[in-house]
């Protein structure tokens, strides 16, 4: 029963979502939303699972003197002290005044996450260095590509296209628009479609119970 | 003065001058008295004086046609296809452009009960309006709207009228349709036939296989390299590094990730090796904690799982970058596994890796992502690799031969790409595109 009933419950309820697609007929349409629904209610809920998980470890961290357990301290006492506030004072701003919640939010929350997602102007350009060097042919042609891509999306790029006087189908724009328009978008392509007939593979072996190795032995029907 | 110079004498029809105010106005009335007296006082009502000569030296030599104002025609109203009924499609064609009229500058849709002609212009009610350049408006139920939703299988009819900055010109009632719900969606046939297609490859293949015939499939470095990877883990005494992805368990790639973590699992707990699982969408927890704990439970070595290596860490995104960095730095696992749906993080997290020197395996189905999983990981599963995980690695028949039927499907949307370019390149097919276009 332990497998046999997640299994059923998956195909009843990823069957109805495929039938969903086809028919438009209200009583299908309805319940489908409905289980939708439940499903945003459900997942909604879950943040309390996230929290008791969160503040499990870190307590656990925190009492036994884990080591570098002060980061586990910091987390749970942000953690706390951001719920405090938001519950005691509420989220919103009054009377033109902005609330401490929001301050929070927006002066240290926000600033901190900008930080992390600048860090990846650092990492491309490390990256970049050193998927750029010359190693193989395969290397080569990459960084030759890359080359003229990038000289060919800044300016510096049209300045030398008309300092070297290249014609107008050999520019480094045109190049590099090339590159993008038709090698580029044909890979691009090829991925995706192999990615989409993959998830559509991989959602109907699962919808029709045939990937089942999650529900753990036996469940692959070995 | 040598010509005469003629005058625009404008008499427009005054109740098409008047006709929206008063119509408004019978809106508000109890219905059939006020507006029944508004109409017959408006019918009644004496045209609009004529505009006067600008000057007593301009004669009047002969007086134009008065240009009415045009009213949209070829109204016409069908029942929605491929929906759930109480919808009505009203098409109309503009009304012609008069020199000296200003042009349309909006519609309003008029809808009427039943299946008689309304009596006059002022049954029925307004369902909507439309911009100056549409010719088509779908009447349907709306949140927040006051207009009474549409009965299923009732008649009614609908008149289109034309705005303009003088006055208004109704079309005349189209005939009687009603709203109906369609039990299959036509605009979505191809989509069956395609998925029809391949589940009948998914069958062949999976029947072949399980009758024993071999099935050739490429070797995957990145899939190969798992083993590797948590070998090595076990041979540096360091943990496993496991991140399934930054979505939700609504993404397709999540569900997947959790499928390929059990085999993961598995692996780690026969090598006694540890596997860290740090987690960005709340709802996954429970998943990861239940396949990690089936994985060692499969394994033989149930007493080995730690609830406390499934890790919460935030559903911000950074944030939750920002604790897996904390934990490559501090805790240096020795293999990282990124296998999943990435955005924005994947990069910082690829990078991040490499720093503390692991041994890293990417894989996602997110082209805009694959790039930086290339260039920074030591393996990559690109795509449809990321997808062929559990098949590859468990080698049971029945996924082998799902990987098989996708393969072939591959191969017939090949096939198609081949005779669809021939075909549009020679003018044979012209409207081929709308025959595999999915609404």
């Amino acid at each position: 029963m332990r497998r046999e009933v997640p299994l059923l419950f998956t195909v009843v309820f990823g069957l109805l979502m495929i039938v969903d697609f086809f028919v438009p007929h209200p009583f299908i349409a309805d319940w489908a939303q409905r289980f939708r629904d439940w499903a945003i209610i459900i997942i909604a809920a879950s943040f309390f699972l996230g929290v008791a998980n969160l503040v499990k470890i870190n307590l656990h961290k925190v009492s036994r003197r884990e080591k570098e357990w002060p980061f586990a301290a910091a987390l749970l006492g942000s953690l706390f002290v951001t719920l405090f506030l938001g519950l005691a004072f509420g989220i919103a701003d009054k009377g033109g005044i902005r609330g401490v919640f929001n301050s929070i939010f927006l002066y240290m929350y926000t600033p901190m996450q900008a930080t992390m997602f600048s860090l990846l102007a650092f990492y491309i350009a490390s990256a970049a260095f050193r998927s750029f060097r010359v190693r193989s042919f395969e290397a080569t042609l990459l960084a030759v590509t890359a080359v003229f891509v990038m000289i060919g999306r800044v300016p510096v790029g049209n300045a030398m296209s008309d300092a070297l006087n290249l014609p107008d189908g050999l520019t480094f724009a045109s190049v590099q628009a090339w590159i993008m328009d038709f090698p580029n978008l044909a890979a691009k392509r090829a991925i995706l479609i192999g990615a989409a007939l993959g998830a559509i593979a991989t959602g109907l072996k699962i919808v029709l119970g045939i990937e089942r190795n999650y529900l753990g032995e036996g469940g692959a029907g070995k | 003065m040598t010509s005469a110079k003629p005058i625009a004498l404008v008499l427009r029809p005054a109740r098409l001058v008047t006709f929206a105010p008063l119509v408004s106005l019978a809106r508000l009335a109890p219905h059939g008295t006020i507006a029944a007296l508004i109409a017959a006082l408006t019918t009644l009502a004496p045209p609009a004086p004529p505009t006067l000569a600008q000057s007593e030296s301009d004669i009047i030599t002969e007086a134009p046609p008065p240009l009415e104002l045009a009213a949209p025609y070829n109204v016409e109203a069908a029942d929605t296809p491929n929906d759930r009924g109480q919808s009505i499609t009203v098409r109309w064609s503009a009304p012609p452009v008069v020199e000296g009229v200003p042009p349309v500058s909006g519609y309003e849709i008029w809808r009427a009960e039943g299946s008689a002609e309304p009596a006059d212009d002022y049954e029925g009610i307004e369902v909507g309006d439309a911009g100056a350049e549409a010719t088509s408006f779908i009447d349907t139920r709306r949140d927040n709207s006051d207009v009474p939703p549409l009965e299923n299988d009732a008649p009614y009819r609908y008149r289109v009228v034309a705005l303009y900055q003088d006055g208004t010109a109704p079309s005349p009632w189209s005939e009687p349709v009603a709203a109906a719900h369609s039990m299959f969606h036509a605009g979505r046939a191809v989509a069956l036939l395609v998925l029809a297609i391949f589940l009948a490859f998914l069958v062949a293949f999976i029947l072949l296989a399980m009758r024993g015939r071999p099935l050739f499939i490429r070797k995957i470095a990145g899939l190969s390299a798992i083993e590797e990877a948590v070998g090595r883990a076990t041979e540096m005494g360091k943990a496993v590094l496991y991140v399934p992805g930054s979505q939700e368990v609504t993404d397709i790639q999540t569900i997947y990730s959790m499928v390929i973590l059990h085999a993961v699992a598995k692996t780690v707990a026969r090598y006694g090796t540890p596997l860290i699982v740090p987690i960005g969408k709340a709802f996954v927890v429970p998943l990861a904690e239940e396949t990690v704990r089936q994985g060692y439970l499969d394994a033989g070595h149930p007493e080995a799982f730690d609830p406390r290596n499934i890790r919460y860490l935030s559903d911000e995104q950074f944030a939750f970058t920002a604790g897996i960095d904390g934990i490559m730095m501090r805790e240096k696992p020795a293999a990282n596994l990124f296998l999943g749906s990435f955005f924005a993080e994947s990069l910082i997290l690829a990078e991040t890796g490499f720093a503390t020197g692991a041994i890293q395996i990417a894989g996602t189905a997110n082209i805009h992502q694959l790039p930086f999983f290339v260039v920074a990981c030591d393996y990559a599963l690109i795509g449809e690799e990321f997808f062929a995980a559990t098949a590859y690695l468990s080698r049971e028949p029945r996924l082998l031969g799902s990987l098989k039927a996708g393969d072939w499907m591959k191969g017939a949307i090949i096939l198609l790409f081949v005779v669809g370019a021939i075909l549009m390149s020679t003018g044979a097919v012209p409207n081929l595109p709308d025959f595999f276009r999915v609404e």
